[in-house]
């Protein structure tokens, strides 16, 4: 009788056990462009292990600062390389976790389906449009890529009086998207999700034209004791997510 | 601690649209509390709430909307281009507009005030010595007014350099024409130049503290006008 008390008690402390470890939470900080698919990625990354995760999007700037001042989040999707390594060096992300879980593509977009035709470059150079929109170089990685490409093009001088900015690329799709702006450099992934998939018309920029969009993910110090947290990152590496940035329009390294 | 050097673009550039909005409230706003103050329209509780809307509602309805209207194929942006040829969206004319709504209430509410405030009588005294309606609103009804012009002007200017949200949303964040002062230190803020982000600040800090000051005691020593 005792036996079986202590028996079913230390049952009942594993199952316990084992719910607090299954039912962990893992918050998350994603780039903006990387949200859609990110949140595909969670949704069979929930169904297979049970787990819960939190995203918050953002520019990479904007998250970076907000990490280095003590937003809870555990791990974190950048747009770029930089951020991820300075937050290594820095301490608030745990050395030897960074890895780049996809490389973006940048694409010139309008929602009009005959404005951009193959060679972008003539819309560029001719075009007649009033707004160009471009992610602020400054913060994030898309903007940087969108100005060297029209340097590299050398029509940057050419377009600078008609570039609008959005504050992240998000937001400068919502742009391009609403006909406020006729055309800007979004990512290839926001084109090709669902709700536009693949609709108006593109030009796809060569990698060559500007910087690589490689794009780091980095394990936080606040989610150093989170099972769920490095549960998540080894996910993103597996290949049912491989599958899902690949999709998505993103190289993979 | 030595100053970088410092972007006063934003600045004048905020500094102008806080005027031309104010000047666009007094010429809407002024009739338009006025009406409120004297009329016995059933109408006239349902335009107090929509005057009144903008305290209440989150930049982004305001933001939202503003960039559906103002777009090329938008309400207003459509009309505006067939007639101009230039689009209203990420234009300082559409940061006008925007802010015309978003400094409504601080404009209308003041002015209805004071108007409810000094009645009718002051201005029916002057038609019945043959002033003419506007005549008499200008030299009687306006000065007696004077302080809920002031504050309209104050609050007006003021809310407007407080903008963030709106602009952020349909502005664009281009240097010259729609890059203001709360979109300049968030940039900066982003972009890690602190020290130019507290120089932008404190400035705004200090000079919305002294026009407050100024007003509150202008305010304090104006003769009470009321009838």
């Amino acid at each position: 009788m005792v036996a079986n008390v202590s028996g079913f008690l230390l049952i009942l402390f594993f199952q316990m056990f084992s719910a607090v470890a299954v039912a962990e939470e893992v918050r998350v900080a994603v780039a903006t462009n990387f949200l859609a698919t990110a949140k595909e990625i969670i949704t069979h990354f929930e169904q297979d292990t049970a787990h819960v995760v939190v995203v918050s999007s953002g520019s990479s700037g904007k998250l970076y600062v907000q990490i280095k001042n003590g937003a809870p989040f555990d791990v974190f999707f950048s747009a770029d390389v930089d951020r991820p390594a300075l937050l290594e060096e820095e301490g608030f992300a745990v050395r030897g976790s960074r890895f780049t879980y996809a490389v973006g593509r940048l694409t010139l977009w309008s929602a009009d389906s005959d404005l951009i035709d193959k060679n972008g470059k003539t819309v560029l150079s001719d075009g007649t449009f009033e707004h160009l929109a471009i992610a602020n170089p400054k913060t994030a990685p898309y903007g940087t890529a969108a100005q060297r490409t029209l340097q590299a093009l050398g029509l940057w001088g050419h377009v600078k009086d008609r570039l609008v900015q959005g504050e992240n690329i998000g937001q400068t799709f919502q742009f391009v998207f609403s006909t406020n702006a006729e055309l800007g450099f979004v990512a290839l992934s926001q084109v090709l999700d669902g709700k536009i998939n693949g609709a108006g018309s593109r030009w796809d920029v060569a990698e060559g034209l500007h910087n690589p969009l490689r794009q780091q993910a980095v394990l936080l110090v606040n989610g150093q004791g989170n099972d769920a947290a490095r549960a998540f990152l080894s996910y993103v590496k597996g290949p049912k997510a491989l599958n899902v940035i690949q999709r998505f329009g993103y190289g993979v390294e | 601690m030595s100053f970088p050097e410092m972007d006063w673009g934003p600045v004048w550039l905020t500094m102008q649209l806080a005027g031309v909005t104010v000047v666009v409230l007094l010429l809407v706003g002024t009739p338009l509390a006025w009406w409120l103050a004297f009329t016995t329209s059933r109408f006239r509780t349902l335009v107090e709430a929509v005057v009144a809307l903008p305290i209440v509602l989150p930049p982004t309805v305001l933001g939202f909307y503003l960039l559906v209207a103002l777009g090329p194929h938008g309400l207003v942006g459509g009309p505006w281009k067939q007639l101009t040829g230039a689009p209203l969206s990420f234009t300082f004319t559409g940061l006008v507009i925007a802010s015309t709504f978003y400094s409504l209430p601080f404009v209308v509410q003041p002015l209805h005030g004071s108007f409810e405030s000094v009645g009718k009588k002051p201005l029916e005294a002057a038609w019945t010595l043959g002033a003419s309606r506007f005549d008499a609103f200008l030299t009687v009804a306006s000065p007696m007014a004077i302080r809920g012009f002031l504050s309209a002007v104050v609050l007006g200017f003021a809310h407007t350099l407080g903008e963030f949200g709106v602009v952020l949303m349909v502005g664009g964040n281009i240097p010259g024409v729609t890059k203001v002062l709360s979109i300049a230190i968030y940039d900066h803020v982003e972009s890690l130049e602190y020290t130019q982000a507290h120089f932008l600040s404190v400035f705004l800090l200090a000079f919305s503290f002294l026009i407050l000051t100024i007003v509150y005691a202008i305010n304090r020593r104006l003769p009470v006008h009321v009838s």
